[in-house]
C-alpha cells in the first residue's frame, strides 16, 4: 500500500516536472509562440499573462477531466474550445475589473488565449484521457513552464531595453548619467523574434550537450 | 471620394504597416509550421484569407447587429470562436471537395486554421479599433488576410535559399526561422512612417 501510493507520488512528481524542462511548452513543444513574443516587453504583463493562462489551464484541465466520457470524438474540439472560451472570458472580465491598467497593455492578447495552442494540447494530450487528479498536476507543470519561459524572455528584453528589472531600475542608463545605452529594438518586434530565436538554439546546444555527456 | 480613400489607406496600413504577423505577432504558429515549401505556403495563406475575411465580416455583423444592441458583449468571445470554427469547417469543406491534393498536402494544419491567433486577433482588433462601418470591417479582413499571405510567401522563399546556407546545428529550423522572422520584422518598420 505504501508502495503503491510511493510510485503515485513519484508520477505526479514527474507529471508536475516533466512541463519545467523535457516538455518545456515553448522551448521544446514550440506552442503558444504568439503571447510569448507579444507579452514579453516587459516582466510584469509577462507574469499577468502566465497567471492568467495557469487559471485558464487548470479551470478547463479540470472540465474536460470531468467530461472526458461524455465527449463525441467529432465534436471534441468544439467543446474544448467552447470551455476554454468561458474561462478566458471569466480572466478577461477579472482583469478588466480589478488591474484595469494592466488589462489595458495587454490589450487583445487576454482573449487571444482561447487560441493558445498549449491548452488546447493539454487538453487533447492529456486532460481528455486521464483522471482529475493528473489532469490539474499535469495544468500546473505546464503553466509553470510556461509563465517562467515568459518572464525569463521578459527579463533579457526589459533589462536590455531600459536597463531596469520589474521597473526597479539596475543599471546605470546613460541619460540620467550611467554607462549603459538602452537598446531600443528589444522592446520591439525585432527584439521579441531575435531573442526568443537565439533562446531556442541555447536550449538546443544544452540538450545536445545533454545526451552527450 | 473620401471614403474611398479612407479604404485604400487602411487597407495598406494593415497590409504594410500593421502586418499581423511582424507587428502584432499573430498566427505565428502556421507561419513556423508551414512555411518552408513555397507552394503550401502560398495556399495555407490563401486559406487563412478567405477564413479572415468571412469571419472577420460575420463577426463584425453579429457584434454590431445582436451582441450590443442585446448587451450581450460578455459572450462575445465565445460567438466569435464559434463562428470561426464553422468558417474553417466551411473551407475544409470545400477544399476537399474541389482541391483534392491541395487538401491533401495541408494535412493537420487546414483544421488548426480555428487555432490561428492571426483570426481572432483580427476580429478582436477591429472589435478594439472601434471600427463602424462594415465596408472598412471587410476591406480591413481582406487586408489582413492578404498581409499574412505576403509575409508567410517571402519566409518560405527565404527558406527554400537557407536550406544552402550553413547554419550552425544548434540554430537549424525554427530559432534560424525566428531570428529571420526578426530581421524581416525590422525591414518592415521602414513602413511605419507611411501613414499618420
Amino acid at each position: 500500500m505504501t508502495n503503491n501510493s510511493k510510485v503515485q507520488s513519484g508520477t505526479y512528481k514527474q507529471t508536475l516536472f516533466r512541463g519545467l524542462w523535457r516538455e518545456n511548452p515553448v522551448f521544446r513543444l514550440l506552442l503558444g509562440m504568439c503571447p510569448t513574443l507579444a507579452v514579453t516587453v516587459a516582466v510584469k504583463p509577462a507574469l499577468t499573462m502566465g497567471l492568467s493562462v495557469i487559471f485558464v489551464l487548470v479551470c478547463s484541465n479540470i472540465v474536460v477531466s470531468i467530461i472526458r466520457k461524455l465527449l463525441k470524438p467529432h465534436l471534441r474540439i468544439l467543446m474544448f474550445t467552447v470551455t476554454i472560451a468561458t474561462f478566458v472570458t471569466i480572466a478577461d472580465l477579472f482583469l478588466k475589473a480589478f488591474v484595469p491598467e494592466m488589462s489595458e497593455r495587454l490589450g487583445p492578447y487576454v482573449p487571444l488565449i482561447i487560441v493558445n495552442c498549449i491548452i488546447i494540447c493539454r487538453a487533447e494530450a492529456c486532460a481528455s484521457k486521464n483522471s482529475l487528479a493528473v489532469s490539474i498536476v499535469d495544468a500546473l507543470g505546464m503553466g509553470v513552464g510556461f509563465t517562467l519561459t515568459l518572464c525569463i524572455l521578459a527579463g533579457v528584453r526589459e533589462i536590455l531595453s531600459t536597463g531596469a528589472i520589474f521597473e526597479i531600475p539596475i543599471l546605470n542608463i546613460q541619460s540620467q548619467g550611467g554607462w549603459f545605452v538602452p537598446w531600443a529594438a528589444m522592446s520591439m518586434p525585432v527584439g521579441a523574434f531575435i531573442t526568443l530565436g537565439l533562446m531556442l538554439g541555447l536550449v538546443n546546444a544544452v540538450t545536445k550537450r545533454q545526451t552527450k555527456g | 471620394m473620401d471614403t474611398v480613400n479612407a479604404l485604400i489607406v487602411g487597407f495598406i496600413s494593415i497590409v504594410l504597416i500593421n502586418n499581423l504577423v511582424f507587428t502584432k505577432f499573430l498566427g505565428i504558429c502556421p507561419y513556423l509550421g508551414v512555411s518552408g515549401r513555397i507552394d503550401m505556403a502560398f495556399g495555407m495563406g490563401m486559406a487563412v484569407t478567405f477564413v479572415v475575411t468571412l469571419s472577420g465580416t460575420l463577426t463584425w455583423l453579429i457584434d454590431n447587429l445582436i451582441l450590443v444592441p442585446m448587451n450581450l458583449e460578455v459572450t462575445r468571445y465565445v460567438c466569435f470562436i464559434l463562428v470561426i470554427a464553422g468558417a474553417v469547417q466551411l473551407v475544409e469543406m470545400y477544399v476537399r471537395k474541389f482541391f483534392p491534393t491541395l487538401y491533401e498536402s495541408f494535412g493537420i494544419f487546414l483544421p488548426l486554421i480555428t487555432t490561428n491567433c492571426a483570426i481572432l486577433g483580427l476580429c478582436l482588433f477591429i472589435n478594439l479599433w472601434g471600427i463602424d462601418n462594415l465596408l472598412e470591417a471587410v476591406v480591413l479582413s481582406f487586408g489582413a488576410g492578404i498581409g499574412f499571405t505576403m509575409a508567410i510567401c517571402i519566409m518560405a522563399g527565404i527558406r527554400e535559399n537557407l536550406k544552402l546556407a550553413d547554419v550552425p546545428d544548434c540554430l537549424k529550423g525554427a530559432p534560424i526561422t525566428l531570428i529571420t522572422a526578426g530581421l524581416l520584422a525590422l525591414a518592415f518598420m521602414g513602413f511605419a512612417g507611411m501613414i499618420r
